[in-house]
């Protein structure tokens, strides 16, 4: 009876995992149809708020793509267990800050101009990698979870603790803000689209550059603002970014420095007895991987035009390894698909599926307790969609979805991958054999 | 009176010795798994380590090669004291162990297990292996070492594995593949710790033949073996380990004949 319900269907498979690049396409392709399904249901019916909605999604997706990517270096090729991902992403753009702001701001910074303060982020990011795996190195690899995990969370309390709210140093006035957002420099891609970025958009927009003038106009044709062409185009800026930092991992992988860090993985005594000093790649690796985190969130707050401290609790670390994890940690594919079906179906679609419900049913305003909840469908609908149990709810699917791959797939939603640890094609001697 | 003995054997040891171990000692809790071990390895020999089980072999080889700090005793090789030598400073030296236990790298393959062992490879920076204009010469190392993985891989007649998951392997290849790895390291001393466990008679034999070849050219074993006739007829000079301490040494011929030799495989043997 299954039989021939399966065969198209593995077939189907068969031929979307034939090649990663057209997997990756018909993947982004249906997600981003199912993006627009769900706007159009849950009542975003206009071009222009459609794209908006997806230009939404694909920014954090693309984000995600980049930190999974970093974390897969880290973990997915060299076993570390980097439990502090949002610290080190909160490192890098607060550093940022610290160095750019105007020093006429609210909150001031040494008023230093992006092309120092970015690259600046990134160096603090991937020092502070160094030097929180120095110790931990040594130790087994439980200690690096833990020391990270620490570590992330001393950050975070650090930026939002009043002695670091407003400091001076050397008679220069600095901050982080505190537990308030920080305002953060004006956008490299505002600076592209309007000849006054410093201004809020709106009266911005009045006076665009050429470049922007041209988007803007095209904008207007479906009905997006100037607001959402800015962050599209700022989407396609870091879409650029996100191909870097794949080539990046995936040069670093099909390497000799690959080989070790995967010999790393799989046994570490064995590594170091063929002469390998794994300490040293051991924190190259570290601090590479912790300086991506802090780009990415540079990237991302830099967008967003300020940062709170609030963002970078434990659960956004959390939320990177399932990104991972779903798509099969130590390949890079792996982790690039399973970050955008994380993002879409995981962390986004909640929200719009919340919104059709009310749509559609109207469900009354969120009873008092559980016992209320289950009284009926009506009070349970409206249990289900309170602002409070979406974020809820999302953690028990999480939960679930885990608990299926960890049984059914535990190498992610790709299977098993290998990815040859060598820039040269191992199985292939005919070149070697023609020269001798 | 071992002090004495030990002393005798330094006033001895004028020689040109590659490998000088002194008054080795190690314990785990209550167990002293090496008990004031000495003995030096002359360059280009294939010396036999033998003794019982639980002798303490192994432990005394995961203390040369760095894998364990001795509690006392020092560790010379190549007129260097390698004493309390991370591993990787051991194997960068030229003296390269194997595991009794094979310890394959299961999610690599057979070629990039192999391939990894190379010392000083180019594309080991980061910078190298990243950027475009040094990676040229990375991938012409890469092609020679490919090369010579190939071959190893063809002498011990595991090449049909090669891309192979190397936690695929049974355990006789997997003991191959941790030799064919050590050689790949082209040391100048190698510590072998019962490589021919599960290995095929006739490879066996081949394996052996090869020993004798490497040590022509000038390489020097020490070799752990639990058949006594492969010991008896192709080592010279042998260790006989029991409890923790040296019982003695020598020829194989004096080997044979000694009594407390005979007695501590007789009262101490558990054959595996
Ligand atoms: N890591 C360890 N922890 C505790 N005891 C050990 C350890 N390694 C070896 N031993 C003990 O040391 C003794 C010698 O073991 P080993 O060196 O493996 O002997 P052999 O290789 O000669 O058979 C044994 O009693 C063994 O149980
Ligand atoms: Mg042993």
């Amino acid at each position: 009876m299954s039989e021939p319900t399966e065969t198209p269907a593995t077939r189907l498979l068969a031929w979307l995992t034939d090649g990663d690049l057209r997997l990756l396409s018909v993947l982004t392709v249906s997600l981003f149809v199912l993006v627009w399904v769900l706007s159009f249901f849950s009542g975003i019916r206009e071009p222009g708020r459609i794209l908006s909605q997806i230009q939404g999604v694909a920014f954090i997706a693309v984000l995600y793509v980049m930190l999974a990517l970093s974390l897969n270096l880290q973990w997915g090729y060299t076993g570390l267990l980097n439990l502090g991902v949002a610290g080190f992403m909160a490192i890098g753009v607060y550093t940022m800050a610290l160095l750019s702001m105007p020093t006429s701001a609210a909150v001031p910074g040494l008023g230093l101009p992006l092309w120092i303060g970015i690259p600046g982020g990134v160096l603090v990011a991937s020092l502070f990698g160094a030097l929180v795996a120095l110790p931990a190195i040594r130790l087994q690899a439980d200690y690096l979870a833990i020391v990270t995990l620490a570590f992330s969370e001393i950050v975070r309390l650090v930026i939002r603790s009043q002695e670091a709210a407003s400091f001076t140093i050397a008679g220069t006035r600095l901050g982080t803000g505190g537990t308030d957002s920080l305002a953060l420099p004006t956008s490299p891609v505002k600076v592209l689209l309007y000849e006054d970025p410093s201004q809020p958009a709106a009266i911005a927009a009045a006076s665009p550059t050429p470049l922007g003038d041209i988007l803007f106009t095209a904008g207007e044709q479906i009905g997006a603002s100037p607001a959402v062409m800015e962050s599209l185009v700022y989407t396609v800026f870091l879409l650029v970014i996100a191909v870097a930092f794949f080539w990046l991992v995936s040069r670093i992988a099909n390497s000799p420095f690959g080989r070790v860090l995967k010999a790393i993985r799989e046994d570490e005594l064995v590594a170091s007895s063929l002469g390998k000093d794994t300490r040293l790649f051991k924190i190259k690796v570290f601090a590479l991987g912790s300086g991506m985190m802090g780009l990415v969130s540079i990237l991302w707050f830099l967008e967003r035009g300020s940062v709170t401290p609030a963002t970078f609790v434990p659960d956004l670390t959390f939320f990177v390894f399932v990104a991972l994890i779903l798509g099969g940690s130590g390949s890079n594919m792996g982790g690039v698909i399973g970050s955008l079906v994380f993002v879409v179906l995981l962390l986004e679609s909640p929200r719009f599926i919340r919104r059709i419900i009310r749509e559609s049913f109207d469900p009354p305003a969120p009873p008092e307790t559980i016992f209320d909840a289950l009284s009926g469908v009506d009070p349970l609908l409206g249990y289900f969609t309170s602002q409070e149990s979406i974020s809820a709810l999302r953690f028990i699917l999480l939960g679930i979805i885990l608990v299926y791959l960890m049984q059914q797939r535990p190498d992610g939603l790709l299977g098993h991958r290998t990815e040859v640890a060598s820039n040269v094609d191992l199985a292939d001697r005919q070149q070697t054999e023609e020269e001798s | 009176m071992t002090a004495q003995q030990s002393r005798t054997a330094d006033a001895d040891s004028e020689t040109d010795a590659i490998l000088s171990v002194q008054d080795l000692r190690k314990s785990f809790g209550g167990i002293t798994a090496v008990d004031g071990v000495s003995f030096e390895i002359e360059p280009g020999s294939i010396t036999g380590l033998i003794g019982p089980n639980g002798a303490g072999k192994s432990t005394t080889f995961n203390l040369i090669s760095g894998a364990y700090t001795p509690d006392s005793g020092t560790i010379v090789f190549d007129g260097t004291d390698i004493t309390g030598y991370r591993p990787d400073r051991v194997a960068t030296r030229g003296l390269v162990r194997s595991f009794q236990i094979a310890r394959e790298l299961p999610e690599m393959s057979v070629l990039e297990n192999v391939m990894l062992a190379p010392q000083h490879q180019l594309g080991e920076t980061l910078y190298r292996s990243v950027l475009p204009g040094f990676r040229s010469g990375v991938e012409t190392q890469e092609r020679e070492l490919r090369e010579r993985a190939w071959e190893t891989l063809e002498f011990f007649e595991i090449d049909h594995l090669a891309t192979e998951n190397a936690g695929n392997l049974s355990g006789g290849q997997r003991k191959l593949l941790e030799m064919a790895r050590v050689l790949m390291t082209d040391p100048e001393m190698i510590l072998l710790d019962e490589p021919l466990a599960g290995v095929n008679p006739t490879l066996e034999q081949k394996l052996i033949e090869r020993l004798h070849e490497l040590k022509a050219d000038g390489y020097t074993f020490l070799f752990v073996e639990h058949d006594m006739d492969i010991v008896m007829n192709n080592c010279d000079p042998i260790i006989v380990m029991h409890q923790g301490q040296k019982l003695a040494e020598g020829a194989p011929e004096t080997i044979k004949e000694d009594d407390r030799v005979l007695e501590a495989y007789l009262g101490g043997e558990v054959e595996q």
